[in-house]
């Protein structure tokens, strides 16, 4: 479904991806864990075609989408969905107009319809009664959730997850953990899910890609995961630092 | 000394020929989007109504208070020299060549223009612009294709007023408070304005709303760096918009003089 070659991104001086090779079949769904500012978003990103590498190619369901025009990648969106990682909601509509915006751009106009999906897909996302709020008066997992429900209206073939739980409760956490599993099943879809927290990896992933230094460090699935003995991962998984933050680093002498 | 001259005076040109380049291709971007695809009709009819209806009241109080000063500074020299009457075609002519298409954009702009660039460039800090090119919208046709053509009409309709009312003003003040005589007012100010006046000031209406349009819409997409990229891109906006509105300004007088050349003829 999804194809990454020898991927390379440069933002300023910084070399954010080195060569990421990476592939994902359909329905699967793929977890890509790395440290906080290790290029995961970058290269989620790139494979709906919202950055260009310097190098590499990106191949989503046969097609090449590197060197493909804005317009034309129009296609390759309208079966790939993308939950922001700051949801991304559009701050002048309501929860409804949110989720209804692809339909409507897709042509939709038949408003019995259109409040039928809305309610079907809010019922799905458990916010049944919100659709009349405005982005600005949901917390964070809501809007997560309406994220989630924009993107997943058109029915994709596949979604990709940025950080789709952080700055959650264990609680919400949880509930967003079990939707991205219970569409997964559900749908069938091909999902890529970008994060750091390993709970949602573990409980979400088929296999695992772990992004380091730029590069896909380590690929598998999660048990091959849990009892990898590299120190590297195993620091990852355990949340160990090498970093010692003595008092002197707060500015307090000892 | 000369070499490191011109390498720090090409780093400055260049970035401000690619600015140049960046706003040309947007516009012609949108000119290309304007005719092959579908106009999201509700949205251009709320941007008429954000930059038509709601510019009224400070159009209409800049027309006014420009016509009634003018009206009175012409009287104040004219009238010395005999020529009080003449007030009704300096006022009237200046207003349609000038002082109505630059004073209502410079007020559009301040308006219009910096709620353009910091909407637009909000929805780039906030990823909102990266959600629209996600599900598949193509952001030219869906933000800057309506607000464009909405300038376009608004504008000359604005500048129309605005000269409307200063005419109208320029006449209260000459007649009623400098006791100006109305008949050969209005005899004058018939004389002396031409069609060719009239279509100079919409034309250069119909330019200025091209120019704040594309300016500001420019610098709401490019807009960077959180809440600080969002106030720098829309001061930017509105400095750049009113120095090119001025600057254009000029050009314009020249090229559609050799066109409606000014005067009795």
């Amino acid at each position: 479904m999804i194809e990454v070659r020898s991927l390379v991104k440069k933002i300023g001086a910084q070399e954010i991806l080195r060569g990421v090779d990476l592939e994902v079949a359909r329905g699967e769904t793929l977890a890509i864990i790395g440290r906080s500012g290790g290029g995961k978003s970058v290269l989620l990103k790139h494979l709906i075609g919202l950055m260009k590498p310097d190098t590499g190619q990106i191949w989503v369901e046969g097609q090449n989408i590197i060197g493909m025009k804005e317009r034309s990648l129009a296609s390759i969106r309208q079966k790939v969905g993308i939950l922001f990682q700051g949801s991304a909601l559009f701050d002048s509509m309501t929860v409804a107009e949110n989720i209804a915006f692809p339909l409507r751009e897709a042509g939709e106009r038949d408003p019995k319809l259109l409040r039928r999906r809305v309610t079907e897909i809010l019922e799905v996302m458990e916010l049944q009664g919100e659709e009349e709020k405005m982005p600005v008066n949901l917390s964070g997992g809501m809007k997560k959730r309406v994220g989630l429900a924009r993107s997943i209206i058109r029915q994709p073939s596949c979604i990709l997850y940025d950080e789709p739980t952080s700055g959650l409760d264990p609680i919400v956490s949880d509930s967003i953990n079990r939707l991205i599993r219970r569409l997964q099943q559900r749908f069938g879809v091909t999902s890529i899910v970008v994060t750091h927290d390993m709970k949602n990896a573990f409980h979400v992933a088929d296999r695992v890609a772990y992004l380091h230094e730029g590069r896909i460090y380590f690929h598998g699935t999660p048990d091959e995961l849990r009892t990898s003995t590299d120190k590297l991962i195993q620091d990852f998984l355990l949340g160990r630092s090498e970093e010692q933050l003595t008092p002197k680093a707060f500015g307090v002498e000892s | 000394m000369l070499v490191r001259f011109f390498s720090a005076l090409g780093r400055p040109f260049l970035r401000f020929v690619q600015y140049l380049g960046e706003v040309v291709m947007l516009a012609g971007d949108t000119f290309r989007s304007l005719f092959t695809h579908r106009l999201r009709w509700k949205l251009f009819l709320n941007q008429v109504v954000e930059i038509g209806l709601l510019s009224q009241l400070v159009v209409v109080i800049t027309g006014g208070f420009t016509g009634a000063v003018f009206s009175a500074q012409t009287y104040f020299q004219f009238h010395k020299i005999g020529m009080g009457s003449a007030v009704g075609a300096v006022v009237s002519v200046a207003l349609l060549r000038e002082l109505g298409p630059v004073l209502t954009a410079l007020m559009v702009t301040g308006r219009v223009g910096a709620a353009m660039s910091a909407e637009i460039g909000t929805m780039k800090v906030t990823e909102q612009i990266d959600a629209l090119r996600a599900l598949a919208v193509y952001p030219t046709d869906y933000l800057v294709v309506p607000r464009a053509l909405a300038m376009m009409v608004s504008m000359p309709l604005l500048v129309a007023e605005c000269i409307a009312v200063g005419i109208g003003v320029g006449y209260l003040v000459a007649i009623f408070l400098l006791e100006v005589n109305g008949t050969y007012y209005m005899a004058n100010m018939v004389k002396w304005t031409r069609n060719r006046d009239i279509i100079m000031g919409l034309s250069k209406a119909f330019c200025f709303g091209i120019l704040i349009v594309f300016i500001s819409c420019h610098k709401g997409l490019t807009a960077r760096e959180g809440a600080v990229g969002v106030g720098r891109a829309t001061t930017e906006a509105v400095v750049n918009a009113s120095l090119a509105v001025l600057i254009i300004n000029f050009f314009l007088t020249m090229l559609l003089n050799v066109i409606y050349p000014a005067g009795y003829q």
